[in-house]
């Protein structure tokens, strides 16, 4: 004999035990902004438990960055692979990480229009709180991809003058910055009305911000016009950082530069952020 | 105090007033009903109360507090159910109540000690570890409604909270609401079911287009519209026309004939039951042979057709 379990056959609710707990709730003091955020981390951490495959674009997608250009350009532009890599690794590690900061804005699109956010905005919390999340839950896959790109880095043979404390800190510096540049996807996110657009989107700006930039090529090598640009573009002030921690120094211009782009994208683009979820 | 108070409240939507000089008195620690079709203005009107949308006119309070100049304040009395499960899709039962716990101010260890609580007096312990798309909707509705009482607000917005539930299920949702109010919530609850609003609520609000078209208790309501109608099936299609004739002389009403060729359907008004009795009792005596017979509730099109039919005759 077969039996059929009916899928809805569970246990019913008790009223006589809701009344007992209605009884007993009692509201604690309204929790801080960074008790609030972080718990929207853990959400976000929740969310890639869940489905641990997304990270497979975080580890991939470097790994294939960086056998791509040093095998394809390094015997071009440096004489071989080998020494290419020592120049391309901290460019290679930060424009990865930056392409990842995307995502940002694509779990914000996809998350936004979902009933829950109804319930968290009629919450008396801190109200950036879900969008801080977002990011803290996404330094996870910034760490995630700059630990793999490093790695195996130095499997290939880079070989950082700085040392483990270097390449540490120029991790941190890439990550630090990330964090506040993850604010322009969140507010596209917020304002495009479809994943698609916020990819579209997020290509038109990141391919020109990472190409454009040093890390590739000595700038020195570009026609006067474009210099002028790749020398203040935010990515290459943000490789030369990196660059001279990883090799054992310190640039303090390219330091102060990366920085108060830093304050900028969280400034201006943490506002714009907030006009749109207050709105929505 | 009334729980919430509002006066000419307004929100437009491009060309549309979506809600369009709303005035409500919900009086603490009841239910209140409000009722009407899809895009009539009630989850607009819910959304503005639970300071998710922000009025363009007129004003709303809610205990007291204005929802545009003091929305925190609100925001600690109140929680939502909304039209869409307000719970977190790629979380667990758990995860989803613990999250909540934390947002709100609890310890971890309280947090979860509380969501066991909830999920068992809720009937979900079984299905606590696993991801919320993988509910069923009755499951869902459990779990949104769990988590708006984690704290126990003073006001629970309900919006539409039995819509594609199955009866059971639609069943334990009200004694959850039930048991809810009995401890002193006031719960705004928005329905398109008339047998819904007068299940659960004491006083309902009919809105339509974005006003409010009728209020009252439920009784004030319905004798409004009427009582509802008989409906019968005869045995023989040729007795209907007389059957008809007999209804309509014994009940002083319209009666229509159904699409069925041996159906029929007569309004009422005033003493239900005595009419219907008696009008059966007088098919009896003329010879006409009633197979079937039923005694409904005025459905909300009829109550709609008869408020909206009012407006315009007085207009």
């Amino acid at each position: 004999m077969t039996v059929t379990k009916e899928p809805e056959a569970l246990a019913a609710p008790k009223p006589e035990d809701l009344a007992a707990l209605l009884l007993e709730s009692h509201r604690p003091p309204r929790p801080s902004a960074l008790s609030v955020s972080l718990t929207f981390g853990w959400r976000a951490v929740l969310k890639i438990k869940h489905v641990p495959e997304q990270l497979f674009d975080v580890t991939a997608f470097p790994v294939m960055m960086i056998l791509m250009f040093t095998y394809l350009f390094g015997g071009a532009l440096a004489g071989s692979p080998g020494e290419y890599l020592q120049y391309l690794l901290p460019g290679v590690t930060v424009t990865s990480v930056v392409m990842i900061t995307m995502y940002t804005g694509v779990s914000v699109n996809t998350d936004i229009e979902k009933g829950v956010f109804d319930r968290f905005r009629t919450l008396p919390i801190w109200r950036p709180a879900p969008m801080v999340g977002y990011i803290l839950g996404d330094l996870l896959r910034y760490v995630l991809a700059s630990t793999t790109i490093v790695l195996v880095g130095l499997i290939l043979g880079f070989r950082p003058e700085g040392g483990l404390v270097g390449v540490v800190l120029g991790v941190a510096v890439l990550v630090a910055f990330s964090f506040a540049f993850s604010w322009v996807w969140t507010m596209f996110g917020l304002l495009l009305r479809s994943e698609k657009s916020v990819m579209g989107v997020s290509m038109m700006v990141l391919f020109p911000l990472t190409f454009l930039s040093n890390v590739y090529v000595n700038p020195g090598t570009m026609p006067g016009w474009l210099q002028s640009f790749v020398n203040v573009n935010p990515i290459s002030k943000l490789v030369d950082a990196v660059r001279a921690l990883m090799a054992g120094g310190f640039n303090g211009q390219a330091m102060l530069w990366t920085l108060g782009y830093a304050i900028l994208f969280t400034v201006v683009f943490g506002t714009w952020t907030m006009r749109l979820y207050n709105r929505k | 105090m009334n729980a919430i108070e509002t006066s000419g409240l307004v929100k437009i939507f491009g060309d549309t007033r979506a809600v369009d000089g709303v005035d409500l008195a919900v009086p603490a620690g009841t239910v209140y009903g409000l009722l009407g079709p899809n895009g009539a203005g009630k989850t607009t009107t819910v959304k503005m109360l639970a300071t998710l949308l922000r009025p363009d006119d007129g004003q709303a309070l809610v205990f007291g507090h204005d929802v545009r100049a003091d929305p925190d304040a609100v925001r600690r009395l109140v929680s939502l159910t909304g039209q869409y499960a307000s719970v977190d899709e790629d979380l667990t039962g758990t995860e989803n109540l613990v999250l909540l716990g934390r947002l709100t101010g609890h310890s971890r260890a309280h947090a979860k000690e509380r969501a066991a609580q909830l999920l068992d007096a809720f009937g979900l312990t079984e299905a606590a570890g696993k991801q919320v798309k993988h509910y069923s909707g009755g499951m869902r509705r459990r779990l949104d409604i769990a988590a708006s009482i984690l704290n126990t607000p003073q006001l629970l917005f309900l919006d539409e909270p039995t819509t594609g539930l199955d009866p059971r299920s639609r069943n334990q949702v009200w004694d959850i609401v039930r048991a809810v109010v009995a401890h002193g919530t006031t719960v705004l609850l928005t329905t398109q079911y008339l047998d819904e609003a007068d299940q659960l609520a004491s006083r309902i609000a009919v809105i339509d287009h974005g006003r409010v078209i009728a209020e009252g208790t439920k009784g004030e309501l319905k004798a409004s519209v009427g009582v509802g109608a008989v409906h019968l099936r005869l045995r023989d299609a040729h007795q209907r026309a007389e059957a008809q004739a007999v209804l309509s002389r014994v009940l002083d009403a319209d009666v229509q004939l159904d699409s069925d060729p041996v159906a029929l359907t007569a309004r009422l008004s005033g003493r239900a039951t005595e009419q219907a009795a008696e009008a059966l009792a007088q098919l009896a005596r003329e010879g006409i042979t009633v197979d079937n017979f039923s005694l409904g509730q005025p459905s909300l099109d009829e109550v709609f057709l008869a408020l909206t039919d009012k407006k315009e005759a007085a207009a």
